[in-house]
């Protein structure tokens, strides 16, 4: 395995895609060779910064909106006493 | 065959994700809570028809998915290009320096990333083809596997590897230009002996 070839599966292999004995090659060629090991850290490491930067709150009216939508909130109408 | 009175027990903890998905997607929050709404009712009628044991989450964004495609997708019809011939793998990576620079313990360049503004982090998602979008969502943000996302999207799963390959090298691409664009680069530690 060589540089160019792991490279060409990076995201399979990070994405846990590949057969154990590709996975094996790869992760034998990381363990030799520094850079590579690098780049697909790194790789990982912007996926996380990616999700945590993409998180979101939902709008509590919504929450409601949806609760009321799906009858779990009738008490939310005032007049049903 | 499951049971409708269990839905929302079930299904409301999914609920920011999907959120989040709906807005990369529309790109706009009232739109986005419509999506989401209109999400869980269909998802909410057609429980009696999920199987139970099987992958709610994956049926749920596979409902999201649907939507969107069939309501607010007509909605632009802007065509989706984007270049990518000379964006290769490691792009990011290469440009700060690494696979030149080895041995260091960790990766200064996912610092640099790490101080690009939530905003603009979005903003590049949200700036990928649509089709590519949907797929590196699925695969990044949710973590789905190349098998259910084939499903979620209803393509075969060459095309999901061909989909998240070209949206993330789109979305290193715009990372790039914004951490060029405002020169962020990697910290050059003092101490490099030893």
């Amino acid at each position: 395995m060589d540089c160019e070839h792991a490279h060409l599966r990076v995201y399979e292999y990070l994405d846990g895609e590949l057969t154990v004995w590709k996975r094996q090659a790869i992760t034998r060629h990381l363990d030799e060779c520094p850079p590579c090991a690098q780049g697909f850290t790194f790789e990982i490491d912007l996926r996380r910064v990616i999700v945590s930067k993409c998180h979101e709150d939902v709008p509590s009216e919504l929450k409601i909106r949806i609760a009321v939508a799906l009858g779990i909130a009738e008490q939310a109408d005032p007049a049903s006493e | 065959m499951a049971d409708p009175a269990g839905f929302a027990e079930q299904a409301m903890p999914y609920m920011s994700a999907l959120y989040a998905a709906a807005l990369r997607m529309t790109r706009n929050p009232s739109d986005a809570e419509d999506l989401v709404q209109e999400t869980f009712l269909r998802a909410y009628r057609g429980f009696e028809g999920f199987h139970e044991g099987t992958n709610l989450k994956a049926w749920l964004y596979k409902i999201l998915t649907n939507t969107f495609i069939n309501q607010y997708r007509a909605k632009k019809r802007r065509p989706d290009q984007v270049d990518l011939d000379d964006v290769e793998d490691f792009y990011i990576f290469r440009r700060l320096g690494g696979l030149e620079a080895a041995e260091a313990a960790r990766t200064p360049e996912a610092e640099v990333m790490e101080g690009i503004p939530d905003s603009e982090v979005k903003e590049a998602l949200e700036s990928i083809p649509e089709q590519f979008r949907m797929a590196v969502i699925l695969a990044d943000v949710e973590g789905f596997s190349y098998k259910e996302i084939a499903e979620i999207l209803d393509v075969p799963i060459g095309t999901v590897m061909s989909r998240i390959h070209r949206g993330r090298r789109a979305l290193q691409k715009k990372l790039w230009d914004y951490a060029e664009r405002n020169n962020l680069r990697p910290r050059v530690e003092s101490a490099t002996g030893g």
